[in-house]
Parts: C-alpha cells; sequence; structure tokens
C-alpha cells in the first residue's frame, strides 16, 4: 500500500504540481515546435513519454556498471537508441503522424526532460521505480503538450483533435497555428498558472 | 547564388529559434544580458559549423559505406558531445582569454537541439560538403541574431514595470513571440 501511495505521488507531481513543462520549463523545443493541433501534441508526449520509461528503466539497471565520469554520454546513447527503435515504429505504424513531427523525431534525443530525469533519478534508483518516475513524467509531459495543441488548435481552425467544435463561422485566428502563437499561448498559460498560485 | 539562397533561408526565412523552434533552451536560458547572449551565439556558430562538417563526413564515408544509415542519431550526437569536448579543450590550451568568455556555455551546447537540428536538416536535404558548412553558418548566424536581439528586448523588459503573473518566463515567452511574428514577415521570401 505505500508503494502504491508512492507511485500516486509521482502522478499527482507529474501532472499537476510540478508538471515538468509548466513548472520545470523542461523539453520546450518540442513543446513549442509541434503543438499546432491537439494530435500532434499528443503523439509527441506519447512518443517521448515511450522513450522515457524506456530509458529510465534501462539506465537504472546499468547505473552500477557505469563509471560515473562517462554516465553522460553513455546515457545519451541508451536514449539515441530508444529514440532511433521509436522512430522505426513510428514510420511503420503511422507514418501520418511521423511526417508531421517530422525533424522533432530524432531530436527526442536531445530533450532535456529526458536527460534530467536519467540524470536526476533513474541513475539512483532501482528500476521499478525509475519505470514509474518515467511513466508520470511522460504523462506529465503528454498532457501539457496536448493542452497547448487543444488550445491553439481550436482557436487557430476551430477543431478540436481534427473534429469541428466552434461555429463554422467563428473567425480562426490563423496566427494560433503559425510559430508566434506557440510563444504566445505557452506564455498567457503560465501567467495564468501563475495567478491561480498567488490565489492560494 | 545558390549558396546564398541557403544561407539566408536558414538564417532569416526560417529562423531555427523563431520559426523551427530549435534552441530554445539556451534562448530562455541566457539571454538576460546582451554580452552573454552574444558569446552563446560565437560558441553555437563554431560548434555548429564543426559538428555540421564532421556529420557530413562520417555520414557519407562511413556509415552510408557500412549500409548503417538509420544508426546517424546516435553517431551524430556522439560526434557532437565528444567535438563539445574538444573544443573545450582546445580553446583552454589556446586561447584562455577566450575560454573564459565561453567556458560556462561549451558543456550546455551538446543537449542543444539546434546543433543536431543542423546536422539532420543538413541530412536530410542532402546537402554536400560546402552547402552543409554555408547551412550551419546561416543557422548560427540567425541563432546570434535571434538571441542576441531577444535579450535587448529582456533587458528593457526588465526596467519596466510587468504585471505580477507576468513577470519572468510569461512576459519572456510573450516578447519571444512578437519577436516571432516580426520573423513571419521574412517567409515567403524563399520557397
Amino acid at each position: 500500500m505505500a508503494k502504491f501511495n508512492k507511485y500516486k505521488e509521482y502522478f499527482s507531481q507529474a501532472l499537476i504540481s510540478n508538471n515538468p513543462v509548466f513548472f520545470q520549463a523542461l523539453g520546450m523545443c518540442p513543446t513549442l515546435g509541434v503543438t499546432s493541433t491537439a494530435i500532434n501534441g499528443f503523439g509527441m508526449g506519447m512518443a517521448t513519454a515511450t522513450v522515457l520509461v524506456a530509458s529510465n528503466f534501462f539506465i537504472s539497471l546499468i547505473r552500477k556498471i557505469v563509471p560515473a565520469e562517462v554516465r553522460i554520454p553513455s546515457f545519451i546513447v541508451v536514449i539515441a537508441t530508444f529514440v532511433t527503435i521509436i522512430q522505426f515504429i513510428l514510420k511503420a505504424y503511422v507514418p501520418s503522424l511521423d511526417a508531421s513531427l517530422g525533424l522533432f523525431i530524432p531530436l527526442i534525443v536531445v530533450n532535456c526532460l529526458i536527460l534530467a530525469r536519467a540524470e536526476s533519478f533513474a541513475s539512483k534508483n532501482n528500476p521499478i521505480d525509475s519505470l514509474f518516475d518515467g511513466l508520470a513524467m511522460g504523462l506529465g509531459f503528454t498532457f501539457a503538450l496536448t493542452v497547448l495543441g487543444a488550445i491553439r488548435e481550436l482557436l487557430g481552425s476551430g477543431t478540436l483533435f481534427n473534429m469541428q467544435v466552434l461555429p463554422e463561422l467563428f473567425p480562426n485566428t490563423i496566427m494560433m497555428i503559425l510559430p508566434p502563437g506557440a510563444f504566445l499561448t505557452l506564455g498567457f498559460i503560465l501567467a495564468f498558472i501563475n495567478y491561480k498560485r498567488r490565489d492560494k | 547564388m545558390d549558396l546564398l539562397l541557403i544561407f539566408l533561408g536558414a538564417a532569416f526565412v526560417n529562423n531555427f529559434v523563431l520559426t523551427r523552434f530549435l534552441g530554445i533552451c539556451p534562448f530562455l536560458g541566457v539571454s538576460k544580458k546582451i554580452e552573454t547572449a552574444f558569446g552563446m551565439g560565437i560558441a553555437v556558430t563554431f560548434v555548429m559549423v564543426l559538428a555540421s562538417a564532421t556529420t557530413f563526413l562520417v555520414y557519407e564515408f562511413l556509415l552510408v559505406p557500412l549500409k548503417i544509415e538509420f544508426l546517424y542519431n546516435i553517431a551524430f550526437i556522439l560526434i557532437i558531445a565528444s567535438l563539445v569536448q574538444l573544443v573545450e579543450m582546445f580553446i583552454k590550451k589556446s586561447s584562455p582569454t577566450l575560454y573564459q568568455a565561453l567556458g560556462v556555455f561549451l558543456p550546455l551546447i551538446t543537449t542543444n537541439c539546434a546543433v543536431l537540428g543542423v546536422t539532420v536538416i543538413n541530412k536530410d536535404a542532402n546537402y554536400n560538403l560546402i552547402q552543409s558548412v554555408i547551412s550551419s553558418l546561416g543557422a548560427a548566424f540567425g541563432f546570434t541574431l535571434a538571441i542576441v536581439l531577444f535579450a535587448g528586448i529582456r533587458e528593457k523588459v526588465d526596467k519596466n514595470n510587468v504585471p505580477v503573473y507576468f513577470k519572468g518566463l510569461p512576459i519572456s515567452l510573450i516578447a519571444a513571440g512578437l519577436m516571432s511574428i516580426v520573423f513571419l514577415g521574412f517567409s515567403g521570401l524563399i520557397k
């Protein structure tokens, strides 16, 4: 039971109170780069989460045999291996997602979220804990990207997960799905979170 | 002419930071002062040009002949990481003043996705050696331009009275959004 509560704590922290994107500003490049639609944000989040779970688990397994001096390069090689695997899986099964995420799939390697979890959690904890930590952080990341993508898609093209939500007559703000929309939306979300936090 | 287009395309039309969203971490992290932003820009330029030349050679003469192109991601990130280390040691020996100026930024560059990004973009575009170098020069110029301009804006923002909830990262992101709108003006200039 104690274990269960500990894992529940991981999830509530990663999703809400210590979300990697909203509170730690980790992994900003894909966060801003691929969230022009909710689907893209969700897909990117899941791809990153899968890599994170696998790399956290594996790094935790090898944490005792890797010398401290070369741990960062070793972690990067482990992460890059899993990214290459994910890239092939996406290419084979969801080519449309692979095409729209494009460059950002190989760039999961340099997502600071994954290296940060490897360094600060997986290299110090046992494999099972690391697995759950990776899952929690990955879902927190996915959540943030999906929210950002949903807001931009709704305002930019009036749809949500490719379904028409707003009335056709509602004016679309094209700016929201263009690059500036990413910066502006995230800026306003962070300001809103500050506002909510201060009132407590 | 072709090379000029590649340079301008990478620097302005598809600006790495404001249009492609690569290198956002240093863009937000080390842009509080113009001098440090400029130092970061120079360090990134250095590593980017070296990295795109080296990765081109390794891809063309090692990965392709051995038919292991699919390992490009692992190979590229290892090249960049060791290159950063080499550059650090070299600068430390040859020019202590430059090392003092760049020192703190160098280790950060390994995880700067703009560097890995430019090598993957060059590979996907099938650029030859000279084109790769020019494209990385353009990308680095665009990165430096964006981060220095942004640092200038942030220095001004700090002196102004920002609504309390927007202090820090939110107002910086909104400022970056406005800059990005300006850079949208370049789109369509080159196909």
